[in-house]
C-alpha cells in the first residue's frame, strides 16, 4: 500500500471546511462592500461634481413652447413621472416661480457660491450679513453652509470627554480585578461591568437626557442644560466595557512568572499590578483604549439624544455641540436623494470610516513596535 | 498517623557543626491545600553558608517546602499552614511579619527564568528601587557587581539597556540570579534553577551556586540527583509530604539509612 490518498478522506469534512471558510470570507467582502457603497455616494463630493450654487440659468416664461418636454423636466428639476402629472398651466406657474426666485436670489452675493468646494468646508468664510469670517454648517438655510469643523470639533470634544472620563476608570476596575480582587470580588465585578455593553445606547441616551443632565446642572450650575460633558460622560458609560474587557484580558494574560518574581523580590500587590504587569499588558491596554476611542466616536444615539446637537464652534465643554454621527442620524432622512446635502452626509461618514480606519491601523503598528521592543527584537 | 509519627522520628539535622549555625528551623509544619495534606509535619534544621537539596519525587512536597520559607504559598487561597517556621530565630508566621523585609532576606529563583520585559539594567534596577536604592551612581555600582558575581557581566555590558527577553534561556537565568542577589539576601531558595536549561547553561549555573555559597545560604530544589551531588553539601528525600531522610549529601547518596531513600537515590523508584 503506498502513501497516496486515493480520495479524500471526508467529503463532510472538506464541505464544511470550505463553507467556513466563505462565511469568514464574506465578512471582509461586507465591510469591503459597505465602505464601497459609502464612499460610492460620497465620491462627487471628492471629485468637486457637486454644485450647490443657487444661480442658474433661467428662462423666460414663453420659452416654454420652444423646448422640448425632455429639457423642460431637467430645466425644473422633475422626475418624469412627477413631470407627467403636470398639466400646461403648471408647468407655466413653476417657470414663473423659478424666474422669480432667481431674481430675489442674485441679491446675495452668496448665492452663487458653490458652498459644496473644500474651501468652503474646511475654511471659515465669511458669509454676507457677517462681519467676520465663521465656520458654520447650516445645510438647510438658503445658503447651504456646509461647514465641517464645527462637527468635526464636536465630536473630537465629545469623544475627549468620554474617553478622559472612561479610560481611567476602564484602566482601573481592570486593574483592580485582574491583579488585586479575590476571586468572589472579581467573578461579581466583571460580569456586572461587563453587562454595562448590555445596555442599549438608546437607554443610554435616554437616561442621560433625563436623569445625567439634570443631576449635573444641579451639581455644576452650568446654564445649557444639554451639552458635552453631559453627553460625554454618558458616551463615557458605553465606553467603559469596552475599554474595561479588553484592558483585563490584556492584564489577565501577562504571564504569571512576572507576578512572582515581582513578589519574591519583595513588591507589594500594588507595586507589583502598577509597576510589572501594566507595563508588561501596556500594547493590550493600548489596543483598549484605541477601541474605545473608536466606538466613542462612532457612537450616535447617545450624543444625538444628550449633547443638545448645537453645530456650534466652541471647545467649552458646557456648550451643546453636535457630533458627525448624529448630524448623519438627524439629517440623512430629510435630504433628497442624491442632492448635494445627501452627498455631503455619505462624505462625512466616508470621513468617519477613514479616522476609525487609520485610528486603528496606527494603533496597530504602534502595538507591534512596543510588543518587539519588549521582546528584545529591536 | 502511622506516617506523622515516623516523621517525627527523622533527626532534623545532620550532626551539629559550630561552623554552620542553623538559619532556617521548621517544626512540625504542615500544609494543606484544601482537602489534601502535601507536608506533613515537617522539622528540618537548614544551615548558613550550605548549599541543602531538596529531592524527591513529582508530588513530594519539596517545592511546596521551598515555598513556605519565602510565603510564596501565600498566594493561593485555599492553602493552610500550620507549625513553626523560623529564620534566624523569628517565626515568619507571625503576623507582625513583614512580607516585604522577609522577601528581601529570602529570595528565590524559579524553574522557568522569568526576567521582566523590561530592559537588562532596568531588570535589577527594579529590585534595587524597591528597597529603597534611587541614587543613580549606586544603582550603577551594585548592578554591575551582581552581573559580575552571576558570572554575566562580560556577555551583556555592552547592551544593558536591551530587552532583558533577548537574552538566551541560560543567560535569562543567570540574570534572575543576579537580581536576586542584588538585593543582598541571606537565603537564596532555587526551585529546579537548571531544569529548562542545556547541559553547558545548567554547568554554568551549578558553578554558579558554589560560588554563591561563599556568602548566601542556599537551598534548591532539583530533580536531577547528579545535580544534587555536584553542588549540595546536604541532602533532604522527601516522599509523600514527609521528609524521609536528611543528612550529608554524601551520606545519602552512598550509604542511606532508609530503604525508601535507598530505593531513590539509586533509580529504582522516581
Amino acid at each position: 500500500m503506498g502513501l497516496k490518498r486515493g480520495h479524500r478522506a471526508n467529503p463532510f469534512e472538506w464541505i464544511v471546511e470550505r463553507a467556513i471558510f466563505l462565511i469568514a470570507t464574506s465578512a471582509i467582502l461586507m465591510v469591503f462592500l459597505i465602505f464601497l457603497f459609502v464612499a460610492r455616494e460620497a465620491l462627487p463630493v471628492f471629485l468637486g461634481q457637486t454644485n450647490s450654487s443657487l444661480v442658474q440659468e433661467v428662462l423666460p416664461v414663453a420659452k416654454m413652447d420652444t423646448l422640448s418636454p425632455a429639457e423642460l423636466q431637467k430645466y425644473l428639476g422633475l422626475t418624469p413621472k412627477q413631470f407627467r402629472e403636470l398639466d400646461r398651466d403648471a408647468i407655466q406657474a413653476l417657470m414663473e416661480v423659478k424666474l422669480e426666485g432667481a431674481s430675489e436670489l442674485t441679491k446675495d452675493k452668496d448665492a452663487a457660491v458653490n458652498t459644496t468646494q473644500w474651501r468652503y468646508m474646511l475654511l471659515p468664510h465669511q458669509w454676507s450679513d457677517y462681519d467676520h469670517p465663521v465656520f458654520i454648517w447650516q445645510p438647510v438655510s438658503q445658503i447651504h453652509k456646509y461647514n465641517i469643523i464645527p462637527l468635526a470639533i464636536g465630536s473630537l470634544k465629545l469623544t475627549l470627554v468620554a474617553l478622559l472620563f472612561s479610560v481611567p476608570i476602564a484602566l482601573g476596575a481592570a486593574i483592580y480585578v485582574s491583579q488585586l480582587a479575590g476571586n468572589r470580588a472579581r467573578e461579581l465585578l466583571k460580569p456586572a461591568i461587563e453587562l454595562l455593553a448590555g445596555i442599549p445606547s438608546v437607554v443610554l441616551g435616554f437616561f442621560s437626557l433625563i436623569v445625567l443632565a439634570s443631576f449635573f446642572q444641579n451639581l455644576l450650575g452650568y446654564q445649557v442644560r444639554l451639552n458635552s460633558f453631559v453627553a460625554g460622560i454618558a458616551l463615557g458609560l458605553a465606553v467603559i466595557p469596552v475599554v474595561f474587557s479588553i484592558a483585563e484580558d490584556a492584564l489577565s494574560s501577562v504571564p504569571r512568572s512576572y507576578t512572582q518574581a515581582a513578589l519574591a523580590l519583595g513588591s507589594s500587590r500594588w507595586q507589583t499590578a502598577w509597576q510589572i504587569v501594566l507595563p508588561a499588558a501596556l500594547p493590550g491596554v493600548f489596543a483598549a483604549v484605541v477601541l474605545g476611542f473608536g466606538r466613542a466616536i462612532g457612537e450616535t444615539m447617545v450624543v444625538l439624544m444628550a449633547s443638545g446637537n448645537a453645530s456650534i464652534v466652541s471647545w467649552n465643554i458646557f456648550d451643546s455641540t453636535r457630533s458627525v454621527t448624529a448630524t448623519i442620524a438627524a439629517e440623512l432622512a430629510e435630504t433628497v436623494f442624491g442632492g448635494h446635502h445627501y452627498r455631503i452626509l455619505f462624505m462625512l461618514g466616508t470621513l468617519l470610516f477613514a479616522v476609525t480606519f487609520l485610528s486603528n491601523l496606527a494603533a496597530n503598528r504602534i502595538i507591534r513596535g512596543l510588543k518587539s521592543k519588549m521582546e528584545g527584537k529591536r | 498517623m502511622t506516617e506523622t509519627i515516623q516523621s517525627r522520628h527523622i533527626p532534623a539535622s545532620p550532626e551539629p557543626d559550630e561552623a554552620f549555625p542553623v538559619i532556617i528551623r521548621a517544626r512540625d509544619l504542615c500544609l494543606h491545600y484544601g482537602q489534601s495534606q502535601a507536608l506533613k509535619s515537617i522539622g528540618i534544621d537548614i544551615r548558613k553558608n550550605v548549599v541543602t537539596a531538596f529531592i524527591g519525587p513529582s508530588g513530594c512536597g519539596k517545592s511546596t517546602l521551598l515555598r513556605c520559607l519565602n510565603r510564596m504559598n501565600d498566594l493561593i487561597d485555599s492553602v493552610r499552614i500550620t507549625g513553626l517556621v523560623e529564620i534566624n530565630g523569628e517565626d515568619i508566621y507571625s503576623p507582625e511579619v513583614d512580607l516585604i523585609e522577609l522577601r528581601r532576606q529570602v529570595g528565590m529563583v524559579f524553574q522557568r527564568s522569568n526576567p521582566f520585559p523590561k530592559s537588562i539594567y532596568e531588570n535589577i534596577a527594579y529590585a534595587l528601587r524597591l528597597h529603597g536604592t534611587r541614587a543613580k551612581t549606586e544603582l550603577d555600582e551594585v548592578i554591575e557587581r551582581s552581573l559580575r558575581q552571576a558570572a554575566l557581566w562580560d556577555e551583556v555590558k555592552d547592551r544593558l539597556h536591551t530587552s532583558a527577553l533577548g537574552l538566551s534561556g541560560g543567560q535569562q537565568q543567570r540574570l534572575c540570579i543576579a537580581r536576586a542577589i542584588a538585593i543582598r539576601p541571606e537565603i537564596i531558595l532555587m526551585d529546579e534553577p537548571a531544569s529548562a536549561l542545556d547541559p553547558l547553561a545548567t554547568a554554568r549555573i551549578e558553578e554558579l551556586i558554589l560560588e554563591l555559597k561563599q556568602q548566601f545560604t542556599i537551598v534548591i530544589v532539583t530533580h536531577n540527583m547528579q545535580q544534587a551531588t555536584r553542588i549540595s553539601d546536604e541532602t533532604a528525600f522527601f516522599y509523600l509530604g514527609n521528609l524521609v531522610e536528611f543528612d550529608k549529601t554524601s551520606k545519602i547518596f552512598t550509604n542511606p539509612t532508609n530503604k525508601q531513600t535507598e530505593d531513590y537515590v539509586t533509580g529504582r523508584f522516581g
